[in-house]
């Protein structure tokens, strides 16, 4: 019997339809059974009706403009609200014609973020970046900007120790030489002024006028209180952890206490505390601006959560690495920053961008206490009795906001884990 | 290199200290602080028509406003140096306490309490008020004893909310409260018919009567029924401590008082000034001696009444027949006329 | 040449200054010096600030009357009711929002863990779309918009929406029919108590039988029969009371019956969806750091697919879920405080009117503070245990 085609020339048959394709796929992933199959009815029923549902209310019956809430009423979602309001929402109660200056704020804060994820720049040139950003935002925001010359000497006596400690071992005598004169400067410089022989001078800016934390609302606020916060609290926080793990009985005690209370209270008693009671706890006359409250408070809380992530990163560091340091003679605090620190914070930076996305929605807490951040600012817009009645179109669009930036950082954090990870065997 | 480190640390803390504290605002009395920044910081309500109104602008009016702009008329001769500061009931004390704000003209009713456990101090008496309750004519009801198992919306934090529990208490009358901080929330949820009921002062209720009502409803659909459940004395509050303020706030509401009794408006005292009546002599300043022992310039009188306005000016402007709210004069006339504003002599 | 043995070494004789032991209690003593420096400042401030104000101190207030209503209330409670009794009452609805939540969020948030690891693909996208949105919008924001919806959505009560002239749906809440009091209730819960022993019981014979002999036991239906049937064979032998109290509407609102009010509604079910996308989450990365080879072999022997999740994947991937979900369980509790901004009386609602009534911050701030670290130190305590217990014993 011989084939009908010769062995040599066997025609390739095309694979079966219903495996291939799109009608392979579905099989395989929607109707591969029973079950599955009338799962994948349901929802698609279910789905497809509330999806038609709310693109007839948001979008196809929907006003887009409109002169007042009157003419908004009866169909389907007024947007013309946030037409009316946008500026409001996004920017508070800020001199409505200087608007401009919180835009550029909020595009220098992401510049700062953006440039920061980039893993090229993961060296000093880190530094210049958030110094540069935070200056232009502070003076964009404020306006104005008074640096008083105990801080100016404070900084340089700050940073001339910090140079001592960390490049004594590497750096040649010239840069030591450096350090130490900064440091002197500072520390010469500040008992001066403390005994009023330097007058009490400050570096004066104010190119644009003052405009007071008071004003400052929306996503601005946002950003400056989860961004600076986290700033603010790393250094904090990586304190508390190395305190925690520390051997000496005191300072062990101390950092445990004070994460363990931290992380136990909600974050709003933490802010209700700072706005109540930290005046009493100032000597009469002293009074701290809320917005300045509130930071602190944030400050202090992402401290705690910050010191026990990077717990978890020293906890993970073989013990060799600690004892190799050890072997080599490096103190305390060279093994600490050179060594171990290093590897650490690069295993704990996932978990850190998680947490600075948990605290950028946490900020919307400060509703609260009376701080116009984004969210209290869209529930504002919602007040006006003019437009009163709209509470879904609003708190669509602010979740809408909030959705595009955490759901960007969430993915970037995401890819950062893969290539972090490439590195390392599996 | 530990020990270099550690004395590093050391001076470090010392130094930080220093210099936040050779920067930082170390103001010793309230007026010095006042003085010094060339504004006083006012609490005023978060939006209270005829009381305290943020127009479109963003200029502040109202009849607690205007006792502020009196203060800042008495101390700086310029009614406009203040910075207002919306707060609500909840956070009004706390911010007073912690000065945030200098002073606080927030339509606060004075009690025994407030006066003594809480640190603060009451100045005058601004306006004479009363606890109603709001309802809707549909619910058909004609007075407060019919509410029995009703649904309020209150504040808390305010003696609103005590005296709501006390007076269904005393009439044997069970209720259920929805506590709400922000006063525009609370309206939304009396309008929305979360609650059947709506408290606060007369005048407040007379205010969102007139002027919060969303559309399509109108101001007729709802009434105020008639029973008065306690006295509010509304007045502005300052801190315990700095007595020379105190004061000033004090005589300013006072003064406004004074000009009324005795005629004096904001458009005719300038000819006021050329009065022979030795008690407007003394008023005004023309014979000085006043304004020396407050602290103050000898014209604060003046430029409160020139700028701001007397009591009934004032009245008139924000709540009374002129306004939109168009409550009568009531007890808060002056006590020559019947009513219960009764300022000592400025002498 | 003399070889010197491990530990025969005595201390090389350094100067003090040198001595690591010396320096580091040198260092604790200066930074605990420093610490309480601060802590004298900050106290010796605020006494001098609280005398100045002349504002009270000390607990004292807590026996006086509170003077104000609370709308939702576990136990009986009136306005003659003292501060602490308000405030213990807060604390109560904390609770109940809390282990509501707790339990809500656990179950919801497994399903949807176990669903986005569907052979389904829409149901594994609609799961992921599920969990994206709640984990990047904040609670407050899901809070304002569930509590606007529910208020803003029904209509009043006298236009409620009755299901079979019972349940009563309003913007009130919603009101349901419960059993009149009856003596009977105690033995019923009693014989609960009784049969959830009972359960566990019958569980551990028939696992030791299982073990033994092969047999299995229809387990989770005799647990069934035993909860729910001897307190209801309790309630027929006492005589089948079945008074009940009708919500009926008198006057402004709904007389009777028992009522879920707006406000707890829309935090429980706000914290609840919240919640369980974060515990999706954590469950689906428990299950799978396992290893493939576990559901490879489960699959082999024939188990269908919830047996394998069930018997196989669940157990094991406990191990991995627990810490993180501890951590979830404390921010439910925490997250309850949000009940402020909607207007539910919890702990932290009752504490900032008594704040703002006494006038006494740090008494009460105290207070939140010793609740909430109580709470939550239980909380990770019974699950420190239960990791533990379940943690695998290595030789």
């Amino acid at each position: 019997m011989t084939d009908a085609m010769p062995v040599g020339e066997r025609r390739q048959l095309a694979p079966p339809v219903v495996d291939t394709g799109v009608l392979g796929w579905a099989r395989k992933n929607l109707f591969s059974s029973w079950g599955n199959g009338l799962t994948t009815v349901v929802l698609a029923l279910v789905f497809g009706w509330l999806l038609s549902r709310f693109l007839n209310w948001a979008l196809f019956t929907a006003t887009f403009t409109a002169a007042s809430g009157a003419e908004c009423r009866g169909h389907g979602a007024c947007w013309a609200l946030i037409h009316e309001k946008y500026r409001y929402i996004f920017f508070g109660s800020f001199p409505y014609e200087q608007h401009w200056r919180p835009l550029f704020a909020v595009i220098a804060m992401l510049a700062m973020l953006v440039l920061s994820s980039d893993r090229r720049m993961w060296n000093k040139r880190l530094l210049l970046i958030w110094g540069i950003g935070s200056f232009v935002t502070f003076l964009l925001m404020f306006g104005q900007i008074h640096i008083p010359l105990g801080l100016i000497l404070f900084v340089a006596l700050a940073a001339g120790g910090l140079g001592m400690i960390m490049r004594g071992v590497l750096a040649t005598p010239a840069e030591l030489n450096g350090w130490r004169a900064l440091a002197a400067i500072g520390a010469i410089g500040l008992a001066l002024r403390l005994t009023g022989v330097l007058p009490a001078w400050s570096f004066v800016m104010a190119p644009l006028s003052y405009v007071e934390t008071g004003l400052w609302g929306g996503i601005p606020v946002t950003l400056i209180l989860a961004t600076y916060g986290l700033v603010f609290a790393f250094p904090f926080g990586i304190l508390l952890a190395l305190g925690r793990r520390s051997n000496l009985p005191l300072i062990k005690g101390l950092c445990v206490g004070f994460i363990e209370l931290i992380r136990g209270v909600p974050l709003i008693s933490l802010l209700i505390m700072a706005s109540v009671m930290l005046p009493l706890f100032l000597p009469s006359g002293m009074t701290i601006d809320k917005f300045l409250r509130a930071q602190v408070a944030v400050i202090l809380f992402a401290g705690a959560y910050i010191a026990e992530i990077i717990r978890g990163g020293l906890q993970s560091l073989p013990k060799g690495q600690f004892e190799a340091a050890d072997a080599m003679g490096l103190n305390y605090f060279q093994k600490t920053t050179l060594i171990i620190l290093p590897q650490a914070l690069r295993v704990v930076i996932p978990p850190l961008i998680n947490t600075f996305i948990g605290f950028f929605k946490d900020t919307s807490l400060v509703l609260i206490i009376g701080i116009f951040d984004f969210l209290n600012t869209a529930n504002q817009a919602l007040v006006d009795p003019n437009w009163a009645g709209f509470p879904g179109e609003v708190y669509l669009f602010a979740a809408f906001i909030y959705f595009c930036f955490c759901y960007s950082m969430s993915r970037y954090s995401k890819h950062l884990e893969i290539e972090l990870n490439k590195g390392t065997r599996r | 290199m530990k020990y270099v480190s550690k004395h590093l640390s050391i001076a470090a803390a010392v130094g930080l200290t220093a210099a936040l504290a050779s920067g930082a605002a170390m103001a010793g009395k309230d007026l010095d602080a006042i003085k010094a920044r060339g504004a006083v910081i006012c609490g005023v309500p978060t939006g209270i028509a005829g009381f305290a109104v943020a127009d479109s602008q963003g200029k502040w009016v109202g009849l607690d406003v205007d006792v502020c702009r009196a203060v800042s008329a008495a101390i700086f001769g310029d009614s406009e140096k203040v910075k207002y500061v919306p707060l609500t009931s909840q956070q009004r004390f706390t911010a007073l306490q912690s000065s945030e704000v200098d002073l606080l003209s927030n339509n606060t009713t004075i009690t025994l309490q407030r006066d003594t456990a809480l640190g603060l101090d009451f100045t005058a008496i601004t306006y004479y008020d009363g606890q109603g309750f709001m309802v809707n004519k549909k619910l058909g009801v004609k007075s407060a004893k019919e509410l029995n198992g009703a649904t309020v919306c209150v504040a808390p934090g305010t003696t609103t909310e005590l005296n709501l529990a006390d007076y269904f208490r005393a009439n044997k009358m069970s209720f259920k409260p929805v506590v709400i901080e922000k006063v525009e929330e609370i309206r939304a949820a009396f309008f929305s018919g979360r609650c059947d009921v709506y408290t606060t002062d007369v005048s407040s209720l007379a205010a969102t009567r007139v002027a919060n009502v969303p559309a399509p409803a109108k101001a007729e659909d709802f009434i105020i029924l008639p029973e008065i459940i306690s006295k509010e004395p509304l007045g502005p509050m300052v801190r315990h401590g700095d007595n020379q303020f105190t004061d000033i706030v004090r005589w300013a509401q006072y003064a406004m008082l004074e000009a009324e009794e005795y005629g004096i408006t904001s458009k005719n005292v300038d000819d006021m000034l050329k009065s022979e009546n030795p008690t407007i002599k003394r008023i005004l300043g023309v014979t000085p001696g006043m304004g020396k022992a407050l602290g103050v310039d000898e014209k604060w009188v003046y430029n409160i009444i020139k700028q701001v306005g007397n009591y009934g000016e004032s009245f008139d402007k924000h709540v009374g027949p002129n306004s939109l709210l168009k409550i009568d004069r009531g007890v808060n006339k002056l006590w020559t006329q019947g009513g219960l504003q009764y300022a000592p002599p400025i002498r | 040449m003399a070889v010197e043995s491990l530990g025969s070494r005595s201390r090389a004789k350094v100067s003090p200054w040198n001595d690591p032991v010396i320096r580091g209690w040198v260092f604790q003593i200066v930074v605990v010096g420093l610490v309480a420096l601060l802590a004298w400042f900050l106290v010796s401030n605020t006494v001098e600030n609280l005398q100045r104000q002349k504002i009270a101190s000390g607990f004292h207030y807590l026996e006086r009357e509170a003077g104000f209503e609370i709308g939702d209330t576990m136990i009986a409670y009136s306005p003659a009711s003292t501060y602490a009794r308000a405030i213990l009452v807060g604390m109560l609805n904390t609770l109940k929002v809390a282990v509501l939540g707790i339990f809500l969020a656990t179950i919801l948030g497994t399903l949807i863990g176990v669903g986005r690891l569907s052979p389904n693909w829409l149901l594994a996208k609609v799961c992921e779309g599920y969990v994206e949105m709640f984990r990047n919008v904040p609670l407050l924001l899901w809070l304002f918009l569930i509590y606007k919806l529910i208020s803003e959505a029904f209509p009043g009560p006298r236009q409620a929406i009755s299901v079979l002239s019972s349940f009563f749906l309003s913007n009130r809440g919603l009101y349901f029919p419960v059993p009149l009091a009856d003596p009977i209730h105690q033995w019923m819960g009693i014989a609960l108590l009784v049969g959830i022993v009972a359960a566990f019981v019958v569980k551990r014979w028939a696992k030791k039988r299982q073990d033994a002999t092969g047999q299995p036991f229809p387990i989770v239906w005799a647990s069934f029969g035993l909860v729910l049937g001897l307190p209801i064979l309790v309630w027929l032998l006492g005589g089948a009371p079945h008074g009940m109290s009708w919500p009926e509407l008198k006057g402004f609102n709904f007389e009777g019956g028992t009522v879920i009010q707006p406000e707890f509604t829309a935090l429980l079910v706000g914290l609840v969806l919240y919640t369980s996308a974060f515990v999706a989450e954590i469950v689906r990365s428990g299950i799978l750091a396992l290893n493939k080879g576990q559901s490879e072999a489960a699959m082999a022997i024939g188990l269908s697919r919830t047996q394998v999740m069930r018997l196989v994947l669940l157990p094991q991937a406990l191990r991995i879920i627990v810490p993180p979900m501890t951590s979830q369980y404390l921010n439910i509790t925490k997250n309850s405080s949000l009940a402020i901004a909607i207007g539910y009386p919890d702990l932290v609602a009752s504490i900032n009117v008594t704040i703002n009534q006494t006038g006494q911050a740090i008494e009460n701030i105290l207070i939140i503070m010793a609740a909430y670290l109580s709470v939550s130190l239980s909380i990770s305590a019974f699950m420190n245990w239960y990791n533990k217990r379940i943690a695998l014993r290595e030789r």
